[in-house]
């Protein structure tokens, strides 16, 4: 059996954080080579401060200084670092209770080797040359008796910038592969629901309504209806074709679904409900496993489709 | 099934962005004012209910876990829902269930969303292979929809800008309201830019950073308690064969199931407010005809002869409604606690007059999650 088509899917985004008083403390602070925690209702120090208290829910504000050294308390050791991580050789992560605190912090030591690690091992922070108020203006932690780097004057800092990107290999349905591999050769293929017989293009592995797969396999042409549709006038971040353009469904002759997919070779405004259409293939040497191989749907030239002949879709 | 009823209600001042406070405190400014007015304490809270819309729009996965603290949830039930826009609906009805079921006596019920910690349109349109990357938001999925309507109903153009200018009007009575625009008009709104034709910039909700919380208890907590009458939630697939954009029927069921449920035959004279989830100027007339307030074909004629303003025969969103704010998991919890405002007279300037019956509403997803609750000043 064959693999189904897959291909990557990069989701990426700087997430922004506004920070509060509290967090905003905290990273401020680190940004000046010191480490604040905060005080809990039963005396404990919480390092990072919270913002909440863990036992009576209150907000928390008795901020309390204590030292960029401390001592590991657990760890577990990285020998191949992965993307993000905060060294790009082996590492330990840790949790380290800052002396003065009562809770551990959860960072990475630079031990270069797990035989260098212990539970009890003392660290003190690696600062950062330039700290912009964030965790990783502490670099790592590294084995020492020593005290760390004295505070420094910095601004304020009220907000974090905070990038997530996610890698995913987004694969298609056993269902959806003949369709994708379908496009490759120019074709259009539906299937037809066996109990309702309703024929779904683009093909769904059971049909939503009778919950049974979708077996038969129909060819469908490239001509249709446009239901209904919408201009698209406003640019967004990520958008892949520039606006204005016409979002149109296209119910395809022989389908009982339309699908989304644009609409050119007529002025947005001359766009009606109901207008039939034809599709407008890129140059066959294009051609790839996607919807995108139909560059657009453009005006076919034949009357309208009366409004009772597509009603029913929308 | 015991009774059980709202007792407090709290919201925060919504904006485009809340860059004074974290997510654990924009959540707390509704919490607390929720408690101060139900007059309730941590002690007196057994369990704690979450709403949020997709974690993409924060980037925080499971933010019920980092939260748990400042939702004071630390040795107590803490449950997440997650229902995409109808989020906030479906969280109010959650945690009256646990009430009404006898499992809790008093449940906090939080919904929240902090939109400009990233771009809700780009999380919206995630371009996914083989596919045709047309799709532009909520906006570029609704619009076409709202122009199916518009030709089914043969509806006047100016509907559509008729419900902006007064959802805008309103929201300037609400003190917490994102939007304050007093001097909005039919014509200013019908003058802005064209976004997703046929919807204009006034006829789109904002993106806001906002929570609301309500306490949901068996007793009265303090003087006042909005009676839970009804409560109904019902879903369908995104797309189907067939299915009716226009007028789900996932809506139609779960408001025939509210009604029956509240002892209400004929909502329009039974109901004497509602908050109605209208992100989209257009969605008043269409979730009219879905509820069952109108026949099929005629809710804009109920919007056309201003009974839906406040004064009129069904006041639809006298607190703005979401074109006024749109913290999106806490819109729909925000209609909900609205609703219950407006029967336990609490809304001030956007107060109906003498409102006993109030209609809470939410959907969300591709209209496929309808939640909604029914709420009295009278004990059931």
């Amino acid at each position: 059996m064959t693999r189904p088509l897959s291909a990557p899917l990069d989701v990426g985004f700087d997430y922004t954080r506004s920070l509060g008083p509290t967090l905003g403390r905290f990273l401020s602070d680190l940004r000046r080579r010191k480490v604040t925690g905060i005080r809990g209702s039963d005396g404990r120090v919480h390092v990072p401060p919270l913002e909440y208290d863990p036992v009576t829910a209150e907000r928390l504000s008795e901020f309390v200084d204590v030292t960029a050294t401390g001592v590991v308390r657990g760890w577990s050791w990285i020998p191949e670092p992965l993307e993000g991580q905060p060294l790009d050789r082996p590492f330990a992560w840790a949790l380290i209770q800052l002396d003065g605190a009562d809770t551990s912090l959860l960072h990475a030591v630079d031990a270069g080797s797990p035989d260098q690690m212990a539970t009890g091992t003392r660290v003190r922070a690696r600062w950062r040359p330039e700290r912009v108020g964030a965790i990783t203006d502490i670099e790592c932690f590294e084995i020492s008796d020593e005290p760390a780097d004295p505070p420094a004057e910095a601004d304020e800092v009220t907000m974090v910038t905070t990038p997530v990107n996610l890698h995913y290999t987004h694969s298609a349905s056993p269902t959806e592969d003949p369709f994708l591999r379908g496009l490759m050769e120019g074709r259009l293929i539906a299937q037809r629901c066996p109990v309702c017989e309703k024929v779904y293009f683009p093909p769904r592995p059971a049909c939503p309504v009778d919950g049974v797969p979708t077996t038969d396999q129909i060819e469908l042409s490239d001509r249709g209806t446009i239901t209904t549709y919408c201009v698209v006038n406003v640019p967004f971040l990520g958008q892949r074709i520039p606006p204005p353009y016409v979002s149109a469904y296209v119910l395809l002759d022989g389908a009982d679904i339309p699908f989304l997919h644009l609409l050119l070779g007529v002025a947005p405004e001359d766009v009606r409900m109901g207008m039939r259409v034809e599709a407008v293939w890129k140059p066959r040497e294009e051609w790839g496993p996607t919807m995108q191989n139909i560059d657009h749907f453009k005006p076919s030239g034949e009357p309208d489709a009366p409004f009772d002949s597509y009603s029913q879709h929308l | 099934m015991r009774p059980a009823a709202v007792v407090g209600t709290g919201q925060t001042h919504h904006a485009a962005k809340r860059l004074d406070v974290s997510m654990a405190g924009l959540c707390r400014e509704a919490i607390d004012r929720a408690m101060a007015d139900a007059g309730v304490d941590w002690s007196d809270i057994d369990a704690v209910v979450l709403g949020k819309a997709p974690d993409l729009f924060e980037g925080v996965m499971m933010p019920e876990l980092f939260l748990a603290d400042a939702l004071g949830a630390v040795g107590k039930p803490l449950l997440r829902v997650h229902t995409a826009g109808s989020v906030g609906g479906s969280t109010g009805n959650v945690a009256a269930s646990l009430v009404q079921s006898g499992v809790h006596d008093r449940v906090l019920a939080v919904a929240f969303e902090k939109q400009s910690e990233s771009n809700a349109m780009w999380a919206l349109s995630v371009p996914t292979p083989f596919t045709m990357p047309v799709h532009a938001g909520a906006g570029g999925y609704f619009a076409p929809h709202v122009r199916s309507y518009i030709r089914r109903a043969s509806a006047p153009e100016h509907i559509g800008a008729m419900v902006a200018a007064k959802d805008r009007r309103n929201g300037a009575r609400n003190p917490y309201a994102h939007l304050k625009q007093p001097d909005i008009t039919v014509e200013s709104v019908q003058a802005s830019t064209m976004l997703w034709d046929p919807i204009r910039y006034d006829e789109t909700c904002p993106s806001s950073d906002g929570a609301c919380a309500v306490v949901i208890s068996s007793e009265p907590t303090s003087g006042q308690a909005a009676w839970i009458r009804a409560t109904a939630m019902r879903t369908e697939p995104t797309t189907f064969a067939g299915r009716d954009q226009v007028n789900p029927q996932a809506g139609q069921d779960a408001a025939r199931a509210l009604w029956k449920q509240a002892g209400i035959t004929d909502p329009l004279s039974e109901v004497d407010a509602a908050e109605i989830y209208v992100p989209f100027s257009w969605f008043e007339p269409m979730w009219l005809e879905n509820l069952g307030f109108t026949d099929i074909g005629q809710g804009w004629k109920l919007t056309e002869a201003g009974e839906t303003e406040i004064g009129g025969r069904l006041p639809v969103n006298p607190s703005g409604g979401v074109l006024s704010s749109n913290p999106i998991g806490a819109s729909g919890l925000l209609r909900f606690a609205e609703a219950a405002m407006q029967v336990m007279g609490t809304a001030g300037d956007h107060q109906v007059d003498g409102a006993q019956v109030a209609l809470g509403h939410a959907y969300g997803g591709g209209s496929q999650f309808f939640a909604m609750w029914v709420v009295g000043s009278e004990k059931p």
